[in-house]
Parts: structure tokens; C-alpha cells; sequence
């Protein structure tokens, strides 16, 4: 091969690097492992962390411990899907485009909007483009954002508006736990909750979709728990006219937090301003139906410092998975998956008040509540986790108000005994 | 013949919803050992009556449709995929095992730091692996693509530039860069300056310095450049950048070229992105995930996204959440952590010799490939390449043939196609970057099929012009797609 190339050694194929620039050591990492050595001291690392099938699970705080059917991995690990790339050659890409297309149907259809794209990073970034998105389609300056929105989603906004002209507002939260409509006028662009809310609230979307559009605002709703949009009204019907969140329920591991996958559903009025890409229906040459990216003059590759958005690589595979996790559901599963979960949640809460603990807000919810304490937060959870339960989300930063409290979420992989167990713990601890 | 398949074992499959049929449902929900409630009762108003867009499948339905889209797909284990800088490697089968792990998989982020130990030692380990590598000071693993690293880094120089009391609004982009560095710089409110390269194809310093000015908060350069060319003269631009009070971002879509090689910290980058899924041989998942890690020399650590991860003297790790001059959380978690297993999977199984090795062999395969198409294909620059080329359809123009027909042409050989009409500053570009991953053998009957094409463009071009002939779906219409948008399935069309 250096014969063909001309080159006298692999050394001089480098030579177009300066050789005081040319490093003159080895690097300094660990000697190369084999197979063998790499799983037992990966197994080592991953078996010094608490993980949901070892421990009865009731933390969620944005990321849910579901169930995922066997199919949905046996699949995803199919190598046409997982060592393929963005479809940018359609004839040789209709797999991953069928698959985009039939996720962009099956957002439609669960958030009650007309388009969805192919994924952004998570809920947190899905939900910041979001607002850059109400930005440019209402051009005014001002972010109205629910007090209960998740945490780390409010950082994440700040962080990506961080170097733009816009004012940040927040909506506070009622006693009930809903989002109180404050602060809006005619400089509003938009207004942000979360549904269900932080704190597991089943916010009021009709009204404050008509109290946000009363102003020319546009609502945004931000989803974390994909599944609940099988239960509740869809968002789009209630006047959301931007849904977006994070679809991580729909099939896809918790990992520590990542990869999750970031949706977004818009109205068509407003499809040229949307990030991410996005999927359509065409036809070859022969007239046979087939799929492409398009649009994609709102993009960086076309469009570079215009763009929409500056992303590129979303997240493909996770979009597979929850478009198989949706697709083994179907219409029936899935709405009596979210079912089950409601149900369990308040199996959970009626115990928890016979066992004489305060639900502090009167909201609905749907997997996910509040509830409070009569001992510390943090020794009630060392004292569940001894017996081999995460007990939930220590609220005192969040809502210090509360005192000592734990946000709880029950999905359907809580048994009756196992929420019984974590009634008995929560209520046995006093002060 | 039937419309179930072309050939044989290749089949045609509608859509979910075409294939729905009333009553199918493919899981089975655990036996209800709580009361059963009306939720609808319950939540009057809040709740929703009908489920629209979803169809009802039995499991084999739907594992027999995606087995059956996936067949329409090319992918890396189906063969060579030489998209250019999109280093489209081999994934290691080991890295989707450990991945899995369920001490892994199903960790939860919000675990205290002390559950999850053996997460932090990776993530710590992973650091300092990247920094060795990189040159840099620290890294984040944050950011869940190349995209949101540029994006990272870009808040970090202006973080830096704040806390010095400074507003300066312009970002200087080379002409030949990757469409998401002057979309992220935007995002961060500069304006985009853009800097023409040289006849040569490379940066050169007198055009750095024309615009350079104290308004300038820096410069975001692809080293090797999107030719697949060293920037030779990156020393002494960082010189003309740093002494104006600018800093130097390094996009590592190329750093395949460079691991074990030279580092771009000691080549004076102030930042630089690792994109995991090129040069860390996490799987490219048909358009993601990636994840896009970011390393900074030590005057920029104080603006690392939050919360960082921090070695403790007793050896255990922890999150740092204290670093008042951060630019604060770009992901709602902790990032592609999954994608974080994989590479540090990875550098473990090569270590320092085997990454310079795969680097070696990736400069060997993409100079080979050029030495074989020179001649055939039109060669822009003359300077050598490292780790891909650039050819183009120069040399075709008289045969109408152009680079998209000798892209689509190649599929019909079996091959993915090259990165096409990029760089924008090389008119009918093809991108070819071959990895360490393929043989010799590998490469000339990829390069054969080059050759047979050019052949084909002189003597039958309409051949050409018409590929591809064997894939189920001949050219799309794009134009059709784009002005009446159809973007989702609709009873009745």
C-alpha cells in the first residue's frame, strides 16, 4: 500500500505535521485490555451502582422505570439500524425513514399536534428549543416559565438563552400545586409548563392555553412523562402550540440519564421554524412511495449561522425505540399501560393518607405525587434504602416550603407489596 | 410476480397504521393487583377519550416489519461506509454488551453520588483518558453531540471573555467548516465571520489576521480541515488569535487523524469537542445517539458545564456543583451515558498503541484510496491528506456524469456513498473517509468500483445518470417532498 502511495514509510504520511508538534511519547492510558478483562472490570464499575431491577423503584423526577418488552432491544440491536447513519442517501435508507415517519405519525396523533420531528438530545433541550422556536415565530422578548417546571429543564433554558435578549418571568406555583397565570402582557412570547408538572400536578392546559393566547402568547407544554400523554387530554387539543418533552418512557432505559430522546410537535403553520430534522412522504422514479428528509432548508448544513437549530446527530436509535415500543403497544396497550400506572400511583397515595401522611397538593396526578414527611428526607431514604427501596426524589431544594417531603413515582413495575413496603417505611419514620 | 417482494427474500412493507387491525395488541401487562379505577371518571376534563395515531399489532407484526425495514438500510456491518467525517468505524460487539449492564442501564441519574460509585470512577476515568489524549485540562461528558459540544464550547469562551469584563461579538469560521459551527456560534448571539482558505485548501495566517480584531471572541477550526488536510499553519494562527485576547475552538470531527498522533492542546486549541461516535467507535444509530464531550485548557475550567465530577483524596468521586463561573447544564442529566460506556470500552481495548495504530492505518487506507483514484476522479489540492480525501467530478465534465450520479451509482455496487457536495468550497465534492476498519482488499474493490464508474460515465453516462437501477426505491423526488410537506399518515391517504 506505501508502494502505491509512494510513501517510504507510515511514518512520512504524517510529515504535513509539524515534528515539533508530533507527539514524542506514548500516551498515558491504561495498556490495552482484552474482551474478557474489559467486561469483568466494566462489570466491576457497573456492579457498584444501584439499579432498578435490583431495588423495588420509586424515583422518577424526569426519568421512569418502565417495563420494556423484549422486541424492543432484540430489534434495536439489528446492525441495519444501529451501524447505519442519518438517511442522507434515501434509496438506501428507508428502514430508519419509515421508521421517523411512523414516530412523526404516532407524536401527531399523542400530542394532538399536526408535526413532529425526528428527536432533539432530551426533554431539557427539546423544551429550550422550544422556547427559541416561540421566539421566532412571535418575535417578542419575554419567557413566561411555570415555577414547576422540572429543575434541571429551567437550568437547561437559562443556559441556552443565556447569551440572547430575553427575559425570563416565573409563573408561581398555587397551593394546589398547578401554575398560577401571572405576569403576562403583550411582550409575552410564550408561555412554559410542564404536564404533569414537577411536583406530579395534572396542570389546567385549557385555561392557561386561552389565558396565554388572550395575550398572543403562544403555550408551550413541556412533557417529561411520555406516557401520561395516553391518559390525559392531548396537549394540541387543549391549545398547547408547542409540545414538546422527553419520550425516554416509550421504551428506553434509564442509563444513568442518557441517551433519552427529546421530542417536538408543532402546528404545520409554524413547521418552518422548527428544529431537528424531519421526515416526508415522496415517490421515486418508477411513482413508488418512499421517504426523505426534507425541509431541511431550515437546517445548519443548509442554512449554516440561519439555521433553526444547530443540531445534527439527534437521537436515531432511541427514536427506533420508542417507535417499536409504541408500535407493540398500539392503541390498547399503551392506554392501559398509563392506566395501570395511574392506578398504582393512587393505590399509593390512598394508603399513604390511611397511614395518616399529608398529599400537600390538592391537583390531580398521574404516576408521580408529593408527599410529606414527619422525619428528615434524607434519613427516611437511608432508612428505605436499607431495606432495599429508592424511595423518591427529596423535594427540599425544589420546594423547601413543603418541609420535609419526597416526590413519589409508582409505574407499573411497583407490586402491590412492594408500594406497601414503601408505605410502612415512609409512615414508620418519626421524628 | 407478487407485491410481497421483489426478489425474492426482499420485501416490501406498509406502514404500522396500513397494517393495523382492530383487537391486536403485541405485550401483556402484569396481572392488576391494585383496584381498578375509572380514570376518566376521576380526571374528568384532564383526561383524554380517544387514542388517535396509534395502530393495534401483535408482537410477530410488528418484529417482522422493523426486521423488514432494517433490510432496507446500509449500515457499517453490511459494508464500507465511507462517509467523510462522519468516521463510520467499526463498532465493537463488546461495547453494546457492557452498555447493557444493568448497573448501567437502568442506574438512575438522580441516585445519590454514593450509590453510584462505580458511574463516576467511568466518568472519571473517561476524563482523564480524553484529556491525555486531547492535550486539554478537563473535560465535560455532558453534551449529547459534536453540535451541543460546539455549543458548550462556544458559551465557554464567552463565559471566559465575560468574566473579563469583555463583550466581544464576532466568532471567526473558516469557509471550508461544518455547517454547525457558525449555526452554534449564532446560537451563542455572535455574528459569523467568515474566513476564505487558501488556494491550497489550508488556513493561512494573513487571512486570520485581516479580521482579526479585539472584537473577536475567537476562531472554531476543523484540524485536519474538512479536506482531510493538516492546517499547517494552526501554530501560528492560534499566535495571531491568542494575541488579541481571542480563543481557538477546536472541532473534533477529525481527530481520527490525529489520536496518538499530536494533540490539539499542545497545538495551542483552547477547546475542543470529541465526537464519541466518529473518532470512540460508538454506533452512528441511524442518525444518533452521539455524544459530544468537551476538553478546555485550565483557563476555561471555571466555565465548565454543571455539575462536574471531582476525585476525592479517600480515592471515592463526587459531583461538583460549586463552580460559580459555570456556564451552567446543557442536558437535562448527565448526557449519553451509554455512549460514555462505549468509549471508554474502547480506548480500553486498544490502549496507547492500538489507538496510534488505528490512526496510522486510517491515514494508510485514506492516502491509499487517493493513490488508486487519482487519475479517474479530479484531485483539488495538492497537499497530502491524513485521515480522508477529496476527489471530484472534474474530471467527468464532459460526460455530463456529475458527483451525485457517481454517488448514487455506487450504491448500485454495493457501497454507501462518500459525503457529497462537502465541502462547500469544493465544487462536486466527494468526501471519502475509509477508516482504519477496512483491508486492503476491502479498499480496492471499493476503488474498483470508482474506477468502473468513471469508465461507465465515458462510455454509457445515461447508465450512470440513471442509478441507482437495484435498490427497492429508485431517486426520490426531494422537490415534491419539500413543497407539499406530507409528515405523517392519515386515515384514507
Amino acid at each position: 500500500m506505501l508502494a502505491a502511495i509512494g510513501a517510504p514509510s507510515l511514518g512520512a504520511l504524517f510529515e504535513s505535521i509539524p515534528a515539533r508538534f508530533r507527539l514524542s511519547r506514548a500516551l498515558e492510558l491504561p495498556a490495552a485490555a482484552s474482551e474478557y478483562e474489559i467486561l469483568s472490570e466494566l462489570g466491576e464499575l457497573a456492579a457498584r451502582n444501584e439499579n432498578a431491577e435490583a431495588r423495588a423503584w420509586f424515583l422518577g423526577a424526569g426519568v421512569h422505570h418502565h417495563y420494556v418488552p423484549s422486541a424492543v432491544d432484540a430489534l434495536v440491536s439489528r446492525a441495519e439500524f444501529y451501524t447505519s447513519y442519518t438517511p442522507y442517501q434515501p434509496e438506501i435508507s428507508q428502514g430508519t425513514l419509515q421508521a421517523i415517519f411512523e414516530w412523526q405519525t404516532m407524536m401527531c396523533g399523542l400530542t394532538g399536534l399536526e408535526v413532529s420531528n425526528a428527536s432533539l438530545y432530551d426533554g431539557a433541550s427539546a423544551s429550550a428549543e422550544a422556547v427559541l422556536m416561540a421566539l421566532r415565530i412571535s418575535k417578542r422578548r419575554k419567557v413566561a416559565v411555570s415555577a414547576a417546571l422540572h429543575p434541571h429543564y429551567r437550568t437547561v433554558l437559562e443556559t441556552y438563552l443565556g447569551a440572547l435578549d430575553f427575559e425570563l418571568v416565573t409563573l408561581p406555583r398555587g397551593d394546589d400545586g398547578r401554575t398560577q397565570l401571572r405576569a403576562l402582557d403583550a411582550e409575552t412570547a410564550c408561555v412554559l409548563v410542564q404536564q404533569p408538572n414537577f411536583v406530579g400536578c395534572i396542570e389546567d392546559l385549557r385555561a392557561l392555553a386561552s389565558a396565554a393566547h388572550a395575550h398572543g402568547a403562544l403555550l408551550v407544554t413541556s412533557v417529561a412523562e411520555a406516557l401520561s400523554l395516553a391518559l390525559l387530554a392531548a396537549p394540541g387539543e387543549c391549545g398547547a402550540d408547542i409540545v414538546c418533552g422527553e419520550a425516554q418512557s416509550f421504551g428506553v432505559p434509564m442509563g444513568f440519564g442518557g441517551p433519552h430522546l427529546g421530542f417536538l410537535a408543532s402546528r404545520m403553520a409554524h413547521v418552518r421554524q422548527m428544529p431537528g430534522r424531519l421526515v416526508g412522504e415522496t415517490v421515486d422514479a418508477d411513482g413508488q412511495r418512499g421517504y426523505v428528509l426534507t425541509l431541511s432548508t431550515r437546517e445548519q448544513h443548509i442554512r449554516r449561522e440561519r439555521a433553526t437549530s444547530n443540531i445534527c446527530t439527534n437521537q436515531g436509535l432511541c427514536l427506533m425505540m420508542a417507535t417499536i415500543f409504541l408500535a407493540l403497544h398500539g392503541k390498547q396497550g399503551l392506554r392501559a399501560l398509563a392506566q395501570r400506572n395511574f392506578e398504582k400511583a393512587e393505590y399509593a397515595k390512598a394508603r399513604l393518607r390511611e397511614a395518616g401522611l399529608t398529599l400537600p397538593f390538592a391537583a390531580p396526578s398521574f404516576n408521580e405525587f408529593a408527599v410529606r414527611l414527619r422525619a428528615p428526607a434524607h434519613e427516611v431514604l437511608a432508612a428505605a434504602r436499607a431495606q432495599g427501596i429508592v424511595a423518591g426524589f427529596d423535594l427540599a431544594k425544589f420546594a423547601p416550603e413543603l418541609g420535609d417531603a419526597l416526590l413519589v413515582c409508582v409505574t407499573e413495575t411497583a407490586a402491590k407489596a412492594a408500594i406497601d413496603r414503601l408505605v410502612a417505611v415512609l409512615a414508620g419514620a418519626r421524628a | 410476480m407478487s407485491r410481497n417482494a421483489t426478489r425474492g427474500f426482499s420485501y416490501e412493507e406498509d406502514l404500522l397504521f396500513e397494517r393495523s387491525r382492530p383487537g391486536r395488541c403485541g405485550v401483556d401487562l402484569p396481572r392488576n393487583d391494585v383496584p381498578a379505577l375509572d380514570a376518566r371518571a376521576l380526571l374528568g376534563e384532564l383526561a383524554r377519550s380517544e387514542l388517535p395515531g396509534l395502530p393495534e399489532l401483535s408482537e410477530i407484526d410488528v418484529v417482522r416489519h422493523f426486521t423488514r425495514l432494517s433490510t432496507w438500510n446500509a449500515a457499517v456491518d453490511l459494508g464500507l461506509y465511507p462517509l467523510g467525517s462522519c468516521t463510520m468505524k467499526y463498532n465493537p460487539k463488546l461495547n453494546e454488551r457492557v452498555a447493557r449492564l444493568a448497573g448501567f442501564a437502568a442506574a438512575h441519574p438522580l441516585s445519590p453520588a454514593e450509590e453510584t460509585q462505580g458511574l463516576l470512577a467511568l466518568f472519571w476515568q473517561l476524563e482523564r483518558c480524553l484529556a491525555e489524549i486531547s492535550g486539554m485540562d478537563r473535560v465535560t461528558l455532558q453534551p449529547a453531540a459534536g453540535a451541543q459540544g460546539e455549543l458548550a464550547g462556544i458559551m465557554m469562551i464567552r463565559a471566559y471573555h465575560a468574566r473579563r469584563g469583555e463583550r466581544r461579538t464576532k466568532v471567526l469560521v473558516p469557509d471550508s467548516a461544518h455547517g454547525t459551527n457558525p449555526a452554534s456560534a449564532a446560537l451563542n448571539g455572535y455574528q459569523v465571520v467568515s474566513v476564505p482558505s487558501g488556494d491550497d485548501g489550508i488556513l493561512h495566517p494573513d487571512a486570520v489576521a485581516a479580521v482579526m480584531s479585539e472584537d473577536v471572541a475567537g476562531l472554531m477550526i476543523t484540524n485536519p480541515n474538512t479536506l482531510g488536510i493538516f492546517e499547517t499553519h494552526l501554530a501560528e494562527i492560534c499566535e495571531i488569535v491568542h494575541a488579541k485576547g481571542g480563543l481557538v475552538y477546536g472541532d473534533g470531527a477529525n481527530l481520527n487523524a490525529l489520536v496518538g498522533v499530536a494533540r490539539p492542546g499542545d497545538l495551542g486549541i483552547d477547546v475542543l469537542h470529541f465526537n464519541l461516535h466518529k473518532t470512540f467507535s460508538t454506533p452512528h444509530g441511524g442518525g444518533g445517539p452521539g455524544a459530544g464531550p468537551v476538553g478546555v485548557k485550565a483557563a476555561l475550567a471555571p466555565h465548565l458545564p454543571l455539575p462536574v465530577v471531582e476525585r476525592a483524596a479517600d480515592g471515592s468521586h463526587y459531583w461538583n456543583h460549586d463552580l460559580p463561573h459555570s456556564i451552567g447544564r446543557l442536558h437535562g442529566n448527565h448526557g449519553n451515558v451509554g455512549m460514555l460506556v462505549r468509549a471508554y470500552a474502547y480506548i480500553r481495548a486498544l490502549g496507547p498503541d492500538g489507538l496510534e495504530r488505528a490512526t496510522e492505518l486510517a491515514v494508510l487506507n485514506a492516502n491509499y484510496l487517493l493513490a488508486r483514484l487519482r487519475g479517474a476522479y479530479h484531485v483539488p489540492f495538492a497537499k497530502p491528506v491524513l485521515h480522508e480525501c477529496v476527489v471530484t467530478d472534474r474530471s467527468l465534465a464532459e460526460t455530463g456524469v456529475t458527483t451525485l450520479d457517481v454517488a448514487k451509482r455506487l450504491i448500485d455496487h454495493g457501497y454507501h456513498p462518500p459525503t457529497v457536495y462537502f465541502p462547500l468550497i469544493v465544487s462536486g465534492a466527494l468526501m471519502i473517509e475509509p477508516t482504519e476498519s477496512e483491508s486492503k482488499e476491502g479498499l480496492d474493490r471499493f476503488a474498483d468500483a470508482l474506477l468502473e464508474i468513471a469508465d461507465e460515465a465515458h462510455k454509457d453516462p445515461e447508465l450512470v445518470r440513471g442509478a441507482p437501477h437495484h435498490t427497492r426505491r429508485r431517486r426520490l423526488d426531494e422537490t415534491r417532498a419539500a413543497r407539499k410537506p406530507v409528515l405523517r399518515w392519515q386515515p384514507g391517504s
